[in-house]
């Protein structure tokens, strides 16, 4: 009875979070041009996918620019991180209260002040401003991963090796990093995400010389879903559990 | 054993404050080579702070500091011959023990083959060879700390700092452990520099224990100089249970001194101490000094008591007195086996003595 009822319960909640995708994947095999009924399976959509460059090229675009800025806001983030909680100087409060602050502020609000900030310096809108921008929403995330892992780690660490002969240097590589390195890889994981489905703040900040994936369905949706959508998501949605259990394995290997 | 070489270390006026609140009080100190010193003292008294002072972790508010007879006042911890066993251990978690215990020597860019040959050195010492290969999160407590320390003395430092480092292992272990650091200091030859605010352990392992209470040095001598004649009613009663009777100096000839001790008059040793007639004294007599004798109508004269309660402690018997003038005495006696009847049971009327000369006798400074 109470093992029904356990089985019961993790079915509704793995399904409540998997459905959706399944249909969607599902459904991009479906042999129709409609979402709603099911006409068999092909693989037509797929086909299509494939022909239709412009979709494929914002969708590289989109990868370039998450893989890009997850790695400028994951360096950045590490290393803010690593001084917020190894330094004290002035000013470490206010820059720390301010990570927070980027976090909960809406996107909307985002988008429209760094639009406002590009035009006033004249930056020509595309790759860069998209690139800037992920930066700027992704660090803070970044930031508050690493910093939660640091602050889990024994002060006396760090005393420790310096003790044993340290510079500031080989504490870094040695002792902080290494520890650090699950929250790293973690945080470009979670700001790789962050940007590949940036719709918001892209809107704002980007120009028509770089169009980027969520921007381009959202055009494309408005005129109604099509199959070929669904196979891209597919598609973009394996490339995800592959990047996942890679890092899941490299992890996994370095303990 | 002073000689004209430099002190291992060496503290010079050495003071710390943490904004207003002064923790290390003008403290000057000479640590031997070879030395096995204890830092002993009550929880926050600022034994951590001066173990930190010697690491390089803190610097000192004034005074200097010198090992080896070199200043190193302003050095960094990784420019110090001094190596600290943490009381967390603080095992880099992502590394193995023969990893940890090669930190020191790859910080030193010693070679490879230097490397291995003095890790397994040092790990062979703490019999922790077999366990080269494993994580930190692989060991047992015991094990960590065996790890920690051969990670500290691979090194070959000037002195080894021991932050409470048992404090962590059960009773039974610790005793061991203390066992093993003992012969390891033997082994080793390096000074030994150790924290820990257990009594016990600070006498069966040091030469030399330095009493600290708030900041200042009460006292430092060899442990059994500091058990039998403490210099101040802080450092007798910090290492052990002590009796202390209020009397007053009736008169002094040379170290005799003739005295009323809780009112009864009495023949003292005041060793070195002078007192004037009328000063107010205490007598401080351990639980093991005291001697009881059954009351009978024939020994008038004397301090008189009545057995409170009996601790049965298997060698020895505790038992607490409690005086007609309503103070509580505790006594020490051996556990007679061929005469069981001669031993004192509850509700029973006792003369309480001494063992003559074992008395130590202070000024009433008021604590
Ligand atoms: N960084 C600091 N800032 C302010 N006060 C401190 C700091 N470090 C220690 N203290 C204070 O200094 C005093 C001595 O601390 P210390 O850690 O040396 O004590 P301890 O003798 O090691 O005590 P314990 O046996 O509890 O470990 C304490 O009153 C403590 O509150
Ligand atoms: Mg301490």
């Amino acid at each position: 009875m109470k093992r029904s009822l356990k089985a019961a319960y993790l079915t509704a909640v793995y399904g409540f979070l998997y459905l959706p995708l399944l249909v969607l994947i599902a459904f991009s095999f479906n042999d129709s041009k409609f979402l709603v009924s099911w006409k068999g399976f092909s693989l037509r959509w797929y086909a299509s996918l494939a022909g239709n460059s412009s979709l494929l090229d914002a969708a590289l675009r989109s990868l370039a620019l998450a893989a890009s800025s997850a790695t400028a806001a994951t360096l950045i983030g590490a290393l803010a991180a690593i001084a917020l909680k190894r330094y004290r100087f002035a000013g470490r409060k206010a820059l720390s209260a301010s990570l927070y602050v980027v976090t909960v502020s809406p996107d909307i609000v985002m988008g429209i002040s760094l639009l406002i900030l590009f035009i006033t310096l004249n930056l020509p809108l595309g790759f860069l401003t998209l690139f800037l921008s992920h930066v700027t929403f992704c660090l803070p995330f970044v930031t508050i991963t690493i910093l939660a892992r640091l602050s889990g780690m024994d002060q006396s660490l760090i005393e420790a090796a310096a003790d044993l002969g340290a510079g500031e240097y080989a504490i870094f590589r040695l002792v902080i990093l290494p520890i650090a390195m699950p929250a790293v890889m973690a945080g470009w994981l979670l700001s790789f995400t962050l940007s590949l489905d940036d719709v918001i703040v892209s809107f704002f900040v980007t120009g028509p010389s770089f169009e980027i994936l969520p921007l381009k369905i959202y055009s494309m949706v408005r005129l109604g879903v099509k199959p070929e959508v669904n196979a891209l998501c597919a598609v973009m949605f394996a490339i995800t559990l592959m990047v996942v259990g890679a890092t899941q394995l490299l992890m996994k290997e370095k303990r | 054993m002073e000689t004209s070489s430099p002190p291992c270390i060496e503290l010079e006026r050495v003071s710390k404050s943490y904004g207003d609140l002064t923790v290390i009080h003008d403290l000057s100190l000479r640590i031997h080579d070879g030395e096995f010193l204890t830092f002993l003292g009550p929880s926050g008294c600022g034994k951590t702070t001066i173990l930190r002072l010697l690491a390089g972790f803190e610097r000192p508010t004034t005074g200097r500091l010198r090992i080896r007879g070199q200043d190193v006042t302003g050095e960094p911890p990784n420019r110090r011959a001094v190596n600290t066993v943490f009381q967390s251990y603080a095992l880099f978690p992502h590394m193995t023990v023969f990893e940890n215990a090669a930190f020191g020597l790859r910080m030193r860019r010693k070679s490879k083959e230097e490397i291995r040959v003095r890790v397994e050195e040092a790990l062979r010492a703490v019999k922790m060879l077999s366990f080269a290969g494993r994580r930190p999160s692989q060991l047992s407590g015991g094990q960590q700390q065996r790890a920690a320390i051969a990670r500290a003395i691979v090194n070959k430092p000037a002195a080894l700092l021991l932050d409470e480092p048992l404090s962590a292992l059960d009773a039974k272990l610790r005793k061991e452990v203390q066992l093993e650091l003992k012969e390891l200091r033997r082994k080793l030859g390096i000074t030994f520099v150790f924290v820990t605010h257990d009594q016990e352990e600070a006498f069966s392992m040091s030469d030399r224990v330095a009493v600290i209470n708030h900041g200042v040095i009460e006292q430092i001598d060899a442990p059994n100089v500091i058990y039998e004649t403490p210099k101040n009613l802080f450092v007798a009663r910090f290492v052990g249970e002590i009796n202390v009777f209020d009397g007053v100096a009736v008169s002094q000839n040379g170290k005799v001194l003739d005295a009323r001790v809780e009112g009864r008059p009495c023949r003292l040793n005041a060793g070195e101490r002078r007192y004037a007639p009328g000063q107010k004294i205490k007598t401080l007599l351990r639980p093991e000094d005291i001697r009881l004798e059954k009351a009978n109508g024939e020994t008038p004269d004397g301090l008189f008591g009545v057995v409170a309660d009996t601790v049965y402690k298997g060698m020895t018997i505790d038992l607490i007195i409690e005086t007609d003038g309503g103070k509580k005495i505790s006594a020490t006696e051996f556990f007679n086996e061929d005469a069981p009847e001669a031993m004192f049971e509850k509700g029973e009327r006792v003369r309480v003595d001494w063992v003559e000369d074992w008395e130590v006798v202070l000024p009433d400074d008021g604590a």
